[in-house]
């Protein structure tokens, strides 16, 4: 059908002009806030190249998970710490420019040789299975692959400790990086009743 | 069991006879379903703004809207016309391409997840295998709008409100995930489809709320809350945040708002009574009284006969819960917000954990009844 792949060719390009531009975008912008909303943009046009290879439930996940939860986050640490300050001017910027821009390239160069040396074309069209991919993603994650996941897990809850730790500091007498006594004044007590100790 | 119209089918047939090629029509056919349904959601609000009003004055003794139309049913429309030919104001310290693109994020993830919302067989737009989780992705798109917009509006309570919409629907979206979890294990699928024929057994004694009881309350609760409808319309909170992340809007721009809460009402509603109610499901399955009637189910008359009977049954169904939803908000206070979050996370997402554990344990104990 031409029809069909003219359709999937244009989205295809604007998924990818997208991606690109949104991602120069991320990095090249000044305002941080700008950064983050493109960051979801960009986002959603990967979630859109999984849809145009058949990848319906990874295309959910991505939205779910980058965009629902890390660039949700990403926003809100920005804007919980919304303060407008003039930041100092780095001397040896010029070096520290031309150190990230190598490793940057680097890091292309490798992904580029991947992309050559490897080779892409499906064997047989058997291998696409459009809608059963769900069934096969959950059965791989409870089998083969049920390490990484479960190990993923354990990473989440040590970051989740982590965060309850710093967030609630009246489980320590002492400030973690400085070493000094906590001031514990500052600590929101919800259980109080408000209105019994007024003094 | 595989019944039913099939108008896709019809329609291309229809238009070949007129010497079109297949695709061609398959073109032509496309729009329609989306413009159908983007109509009925439409209309949707309207008749819920309608009864918003008129539940609202009876619940306080008024009369409510009466000029316009009789008992006033044209009045939700000349809300729309009013907020259509208002102003369209962009605050002069505002940012605008973010204040613009605000009410847009909010309003398109809503409207997409329209997609697979079932009235019948196979009377939705597409039955993608993902289903159901299209849709919890698909809303978890729009605390972005949300924060888009408190921020770009520059003001002190749009950004309150806009943080608080975000954490709000972002601490509701798990449990509200894990109740649809549970419902998605008993149905061995994620498809809308899937979960509505799973229910379809015995009319209403098959349907889902008997056996995920539980799980029926935590989802109508998240529901309430990612809507923001009162009991914990927090984000807008008008003696505290002035209106929230729409403080600063007027005209169109608010309209998109508006209109977006208001099918994402509708819309909540709709998958409850999917989830839970048996969707187009008759309370008597509809082959029983055909066997009663001693008509064959396979009937050009029968079949357009089950398939109004479904989509009124659905419609019904969904505004009985809106009609739910506008008591609620017209009778109860609101909770604070430390409570919503202990309500949330200490309670919700405990309570549908467990509702998860049970459900998949009374799965592997009784296959038959839990889907096995």
């Amino acid at each position: 059908m031409s029809i069909a792949i003219t359709t999937q060719f244009i989205c295809f390009t604007i998924l990818s002009l997208v991606i690109l531009i949104g991602a120069l975008g991320v990095v090249l912008l000044e305002s941080i806030v700008y950064s983050a909303f493109l960051l979801g943009g960009v986002f959603m046009s990967v979630a859109g190249l999984y849809l145009l290879l058949n990848a319906s439930f990874v295309a959910a996940a991505q939205v779910l998970v980058y965009v629902g939860a890390v660039n949700v986050l990403i926003i809100f640490a920005i804007m919980l710490v919304n303060k407008k300050e003039d930041l100092k001017p780095i001397n040896d910027i010029k070096s520290r420019r031309i150190i990230s821009t190598s490793i940057c390239l680097t890091l292309l160069s490798l992904l580029i040789r991947v992309d050559l040396t490897n080779v892409w074309s499906l064997t047989s069209p058997q291998n696409s299975i459009g809608e059963e991919s769900t069934i096969r993603i959950g059965e791989h994650l409870f089998s083969d692959y049920l390490l990484p996941f479960e190990v993923a897990s354990v990473l989440l809850l040590m970051a989740m400790i982590g965060a309850i730790v710093l967030a609630r500091r009246d489980v320590m007498s002492k400030d973690i990086s400085t070493g000094l006594p906590v001031d514990q004044e500052l600590i929101e007590k919800s259980s109080e009743p408000l209105l019994t100790n007024k003094n | 069991m595989e019944y039913g119209l099939d108008l896709e089918y019809s329609f291309n047939e229809f238009l070949k006879g007129f010497g079109l090629s297949s695709e061609i029509a398959h073109i032509i056919w496309l729009p329609l379903p989306m413009l159908l349904v983007l109509v009925a959601a439409v209309v949707g609000v309207l008749v819920t703004v309608w009864l918003e009003r008129k539940i609202s004055a009876a619940a306080q003794q008024r009369i409510g809207p009466e000029y316009a139309g009789a008992l006033g049913v044209l009045q939700p429309i000349a809300d729309g016309l009013k907020l259509l030919v208002k102003e369209d104001i962009i605050p002069a310290k505002a940012d605008g391409i973010l204040f613009t693109a605000g009410p847009i994020l909010v309003l398109v993830p809503v409207i997409l997840s329209w997609l697979i919302v079932p009235f019948g067989q196979n009377l939705l737009i597409s039955n993608v295998g993902i289903g159901i989780f299209l849709w919890i992705a698909l809303s978890s798109i729009q605390p972005i709008g949300l924060l888009m917009s408190g921020y770009a509006s520059n003001n002190k309570y749009s950004l309150l409100g806009g943080l608080r919409a975000a954490a709000q629907s972002i601490s509701y979206e798990i449990p509200l995930a894990l109740s649809v979890l549970a419902i998605v294990l008993m149905t061995n699928s994620l498809s809308t489809i899937d979960i509505v024929n799973q229910q379809s057994g015995a009319g209403i004694l098959s349907w889902n709320i008997w056996r995920q009881p539980v799980g029926f309350i935590v989802f109508w609760i998240c529901a309430l809350a990612e809507c923001e409808r009162l009991p914990f319309d927090l984000p807008e909170a008008e003696e505290e945040l002035v209106a929230g992340y729409q403080t600063e809007y007027a005209g169109m721009k608010f309209a998109l708002f508006y209109l977006g809460s208001y099918i994402n009402l509708i819309l909540s509603a709709l998958l409850v009574s999917i989830l839970y109610l048996g969707g187009w499901g008759f309370p008597i399955p509809v082959e029983l009284i055909a066997k009663f009637l001693n008509v064959p189910i396979n009937a050009p008359f029968i079949q357009v006969f089950t398939a109004s009977i479904g989509i009124v049954m659905t419609v019904l169904k969904a505004y009985l819960l809106v009609f739910i939803a506008i008591l609620l908000r017209w009778t109860t206070p609101r909770v604070r917000i430390d409570q919503l979050l202990d309500l949330g996370w200490k309670f919700l997402l405990p309570i549908s954990l467990a509702n998860l554990l049970i459900t998949a344990g009374l799965k592997l104990a009784f296959p038959k009844f839990f889907g096995g």
